[in-house]
């Protein structure tokens, strides 16, 4: 029996007889004894709560191999508790509810209302922490995973958390797919809704009248996916493979349009493209292009998602770059290809995970946006708008919003399986052992050409809408009256000096807190959970090893609405009540933007020879040591990646915390959406500028607190360099 | 081992800080506490309950969302409800909730002091819902853009039917704006559904977007994007008090509106408290706090001073607006799916 073993089952008891099983009510005030013992499960059990007792047999199962450790029988007593346990819990939690029995059957069976109970607490999500643990360790004793008990653990974890936090509350509101409007089962009506005509129709092909929503959103996703690849990779090329003098401006301004507020870089596009937009104007007067209204639709929408997601295929393939070692390009080399023949036939095809994950990042993010689409769209529907309107719109109709929620969850995963296909079994392998001291080969011509010629009209672009964001904080009314002002700074950020101290009487001040809080603990908790299971995805071998890929990938898929209405749904009622807390908020981005943890983790770890590991393993280092100081150094441009994008997503994420944000959690987006629909833009814009500023503030600081991969690669300033003369085709 | 147990009980150590950190939530005051869903503009959710807090000392948790997104939310949370008081945003969702018993009836000792279309709504809601406000729905068009393009002085909605205003009209969609779908029944009551219907495939040609949200045409004229646009007239007065080149019509043939209402929440954790924020929500006190933060909708209190830039009800036509017919959730699904086939799916 390991101490860790020991340690787990002594706190299952912790959670079940001292602490509070149930949560308190939030206008409660607990005392400390409500803290110990007298909240607890035990108690309760005695004064009436009956159902809480037969906990107490897998916990007492679980204490039998320590009192009798015999090792046949250690792994199976353990995994008997963790079962039993669970699965009382989860039986208790879910038919006695808040008011009495939930199951009709049961208020039939033992009468109505029956018992009643409130949402669980500290006492119950440690107990029932604890049983999961030690059925892990049991399966581990009985050989699970090679008998590690940290990977089934880990395994155990992750799963338990999906299940809750992502496929708990989204069957909850995929089954009203199936139902009618009064919650009755009616498979009929799934389907006329599924093949109505606004979905799949395909008139736009034969006549001048719209495709069905489902199109459109395919066909932009597609495009918006190519083109965040492209464009990804050309700042990824040139950020490492070239000496472009401007470097760490471009990577700066690549990053930009990640870190921005929804609807800013919309509402700039407008202001610059719209018919009154600054630029329509010159092109006017100049040159007497007359007005019109095309960023309105497919090209608006595409334009503003590829600002907003190149940063993301950017982030991916800047570690892959990085990683590719340059000794097979030099052996191409040696082997009279030329430079083109190599990059062609070498260092692209060594890209291919990256170019896959950045390609299907792209296309899902694309699918799931929903402020671009909503400021651009105009008469181009996509599916993300469409649901949202469906729950919250004229027609409130959640059925119709789950069956939309299908369709457009159908794609992610059509999209999952085809980049599967395209990488196949193939090894991608760069990062290893050897000896690797070559130095990264400059780019053939015309590749740093095509480079440059994509990237850095794309990086002007992108500095021309920050101009008009930044113009528009100091002004008093963007595209109307260009008087400038401070005014938008001083109703948002107003700090007055109170005789005990400084007030912060500005109306933002609230939300950017609550905003700041939920995004600086969200962040961390991101990055390990999607490094983790990159790591167990990658690393380890076990069965279901793909439906367990698949489950980390369903909440990115999902649009934000869907997963806000049904984490209400699900997380309103005991036994996990949670809504109203600043807890569902953390769990919501941790959960939806753990997949880009996964996905960077999976894309840098592929390319780390596990040889590495195993060399530091033979060489004596226990397999936490490895992690330490040879897989972690490693995954640096990964954690800095899945860190940055999930405190930046958590700061600007819109859809899926309407739902969820309360008086006290207020998040920033919503504010600014708030303004935004009062048509007090300069507010929005002046808010908006005063994120970014601090997102920049933390990506900084992300990035100085991981610190930089070192490949043990000569720099291109050391090295004399007669591989670089060879680059000349 | 010890790394990877390191790593996993820090992570588990800084979500159970996460958990702990947001469930210290404030102790009760001793007057109590209100949850409060605001459904207009930031300002006037924030004023009002200052107003409140101040006047009883109950403290008040205001979270501010669009009217749909409210109901949604209160049908959401049905089982075990969070708010005790709905307060403003569009009639519509009210009478759903309303229909649907998610609120509660109440009759305020304040009724007698309402203007009569506030005490329609709630007798037609069956007591579960009441007028706080009211605003008329209309058009405004870009004058600079109006003399640039020589379209004359819009006054009628037959005039947005105009050749010249090809491609120069906004108005949101139905489907998704409340504000879109009082349109919808305003024209169907004017003239008849045929005819009505008629009205709307031709003005289909002249709208250059059906946007999403309901004041979002008021937006785009006033940074000349469109030169008409249709939407509630508060919502295009407050583009005219921030001096955009907007002028506001109540249409000749007469027009519709809404009615922004109030619901007590079924199953309301702060029952007593909610009713004491309803009877001074209907107060002329409590109402002239509108106008104050910018927003110019008709209060329903008789006595409440009408802002002087609102426009006045008693100068546009209004329709005798059926809201328990064009409220009712299976009437607006036939309408809804109606002009989906039939006006929104044509070829310009």
């Amino acid at each position: 029996m390991s101490r860790a073993t020991l340690g787990w089952i002594v706190l299952g008891w912790v959670g079940f007889a001292l602490l509070p099983w149930y949560g308190f009510e939030r206008s409660a005030a607990p005392t400390l004894a409500d803290y110990f013992v007298s909240g607890s499960a035990l108690v309760h059990g005695f004064r009436g709560a009956w159902w809480l007792l037969p906990l107490l047999v897998p916990l007492g199962m679980a204490l039998v191999p320590v009192v009798r450790p015999k090792a046949e029988s250690k792994g199976t007593w353990l995994v008997a508790s963790g079962l039993l346990g669970l699965a009382l819990i989860v039986l208790q939690g879910f038919t006695i509810g808040l008011n009495g029995w939930t199951l009709d059957i049961l208020k039939g069976l033992f009468g109505d209302p029956g018992p009643r109970q409130a949402g669980m607490g500290y006492g119950a999500a440690l107990t029932s922490t604890a049983f999961l643990i030690v059925l892990c360790h049991g399966l581990a004793a009985r050989g699970w995973c090679r008998g590690d008990a940290f990977v089934t653990s880990s395994i155990g974890i992750v799963i338990a958390l999906i299940i809750v936090f992502v496929f708990f509350p989204v069957s909850t509101i995929l089954a009203s797919a199936f139902a009618d409007n009064s919650g009755n089962f009616a498979p009929v009506e799934f389907v006329t809704k599924f093949l109505d005509k606004s979905i799949w129709g395909l008139d736009c092909l034969t006549s001048d009248l719209r495709c069905g929503v489902a199109w459109n959103t395919l066909f932009l996703g597609l495009l918006v996916g190519f083109g965040t690849t492209a464009l990804g990779l050309a700042f990824a090329l040139i950020a490492t493979r070239t000496s472009f003098r401007f470097k760490k401006l471009l990577r700066v301004m690549s990053v930009l349009p990640i870190i921005t507020p929804p609807f800013v870089i919309g509402l700039a596009l407008i202001l610059l493209f719209g018919r009154s937009g600054a630029l329509s104007a010159v092109l006017f007067e100049w040159f007497g292009v007359p007005r019109s209204r095309w960023i309105y639709g497919l090209p608006g929408v595409l334009i503003a998602q590829l600002l907003a997601f190149t940063p993301i295929a950017f982030l991916v393939l800047i570690g892959v770059v990085q990683g590719i070692s340059p000794t097979l390009e030099e052996a191409s080399q040696t082997l009279r290809a030329k430079s083109w023949t190599t990059f062609w036939t070498v260092t692209l095809p060594l890209m291919r995970p990256g170019l896959a994950n950045a390609f299907l990042l792209g296309f899902v993010e694309s699918l799931a946006d929903f402020g671009n689409p909503l400021v651009l769209g105009g008469n181009y529907e996509v599916l993300s708008t469409k649901i949202f309107f469906a729950v919250v719109g004229a027609q409130q109709d959640q059925g119709r919003a789950a069956v939309l929620s299908i369709i457009l969850l159908a794609f992610t995963l059509g999209a999952f399986w085809l980049q599967h296909a395209w990488l196949g079994k193939k090894v991608y392998t760069t990062v290893t052992g050897k000896g690797d001291a070559g130095l990264p080969l400059p780019l053939p011509r015309r590749v740093a050409l095509a480079s440059y010629l994509t990237a850095i009209p794309w990086a002007l672009f992108t500095v021309a809408v920050y101009a008009i964001i930044v113009v528009g904080a100091f002004v008093r009314s963007m595209g109307r009256d260009y008087t400038p002002t401070f005014e938008h700074f001083l109703t948002a950020f107003r700090v007055e000096r109170a005789e005990w101290g400084l007030y912060f009487s500005g109306s933002a001040w609230n939300s950017f807190f609550a905003t700041v809080k939920v995004a600086a603990l969200s962040a961390p908790l991101t990055a390990a959970i999607g490094l983790l299971t990159a790591y167990l995805l990658t690393r380890q071998r076990f069965s279901g090893q793909r439906s367990f890929e698949f489950g980390t990938l369903l909440s990115f898929a999902i649009p934000g609405t869907v997963v806000g209405v049904s984490y209400i749904l699900a997380f309103n009622v005991p036994p996990i009540e949670i809504t109203g807390t600043g807890f569902i908020l953390v769990m919501c981005f941790v959960f939806r933007n753990m997949p880009v943890g996964v996905r960077s983790g999976i894309a840098t770890l592929s390319q780390i020879d596990k040889s590495l590991d195993e060399a530091s393993l033979t060489l004596g280092a226990g397999s936490s040591t490895t992690m330490r100081r040879v897989v972690l150094p490693l995954l640096r441009p990964a954690i800095v990646a899945s860190l940055v994008y999930s405190f930046v997503r958590a700061m600007t994420a819109v859809s899926a915390v309407i739902f969820l944000v309360t008086a006290e959690y207020n998040m920033a987006t919503t504010y600014i959406v708030g303004r935004v629909e009062a048509g007090e833009f300069g507010l929005a814009i002046a808010y908006s500028t005063v994120l970014i500023l601090v997102m920049l503030v933390a990506i900084v600081a992300i990035q100085l607190a991981v610190g930089e991969r070192r490949l043990g690669r000569r720099s291109a300033s050391t090295a004399s360099s007669p591989v670089a003369v060879q680059a000349v085709p | 081992m010890t790394l990877k147990k390191t790593f996993v009980a820090g992570t588990m150590l800084a979500g159970a800080m996460t958990a702990l950190s947001f469930m210290s939530a404030g102790a009760a005051q001793a007057q109590g506490e209100l949850v409060m869903y605001c459904g207009v503009q930031e300002e006037w959710c924030r004023a009002m309950v200052n107003a409140f807090e101040r006047e009883t000392g109950i403290k008040v948790s205001m979270t501010r969302k669009s009217a749909g997104e409210v109901y949604a939310q209160v049908k959401a949370e049905s089982a075990n409800p969070r708010a005790d008081i709905w307060w403003g945003g569009t009639g519509d969702p009210h009478m759903q909730a309303a229909e649907e018993g998610l609120t509660v009836e109440y009759k305020s000792p304040k009724m007698g002091e309402l203007q009569d279309w506030a005490v329609r709504q709630w007798e037609q809601s069956k007591q579960r819902t009441v007028g706080i406000y009211s605003g008329a729905l209309g058009f405004g068009y870009n004058t600079e853009l109006a003399q640039s393009n020589k379209i004359g002085e819009p006054k009628c909605w037959a005039d947005l039917l105009k050749p010249e205003l090809k491609d120069e009209v906004q108005v949101a969609d139905p489907n998704s704006s409340g504000t879109a779908y009082t349109l919808l029944a305003t024209i169907v009551q004017i003239m008849g559904e045929d005819k009505g219907f008629d009205y709307l495939k031709a003005l289909h040609k002249n709208i250059n977007q059906y946007t999403k949200s309901g004041a979002a045409p008021a937006k785009a004229m006033a940074l000349g994007e469109t030169t008409a646009g249709i939407a509630f007239m508060h919502d295009i007065v407050t583009m005219v008090v921030d001096k955009a080149p907007v002028k506001v019509v109540a249409p000749c043939e007469g027009t519709g509106y809404e009615i922004g209402s109030m619901s007590l929440i079924k199953g309301a954790k702060n029952m007593d408290n909610a009713k004491k924020f309803y009877d001074w929500a209907l107060t002329a006190d409590a109402q002239k706090l509108g106008a104050e933060a910018k927003s110019y909708q008709v209060p329903s209190n008789k006595s409440t001073p009408v802002p002087p830039q609102a426009p006045k009800l008693t100068d546009i036509k209004l329709i005798n607006f059926d809201f328990a017919k064009y409220g009712s959730s299976a009437e607006r699904k036939r309408l809804l799916s109606k002009w989906d086939n039939e006006v929104k799916n044509l070829p310009k």
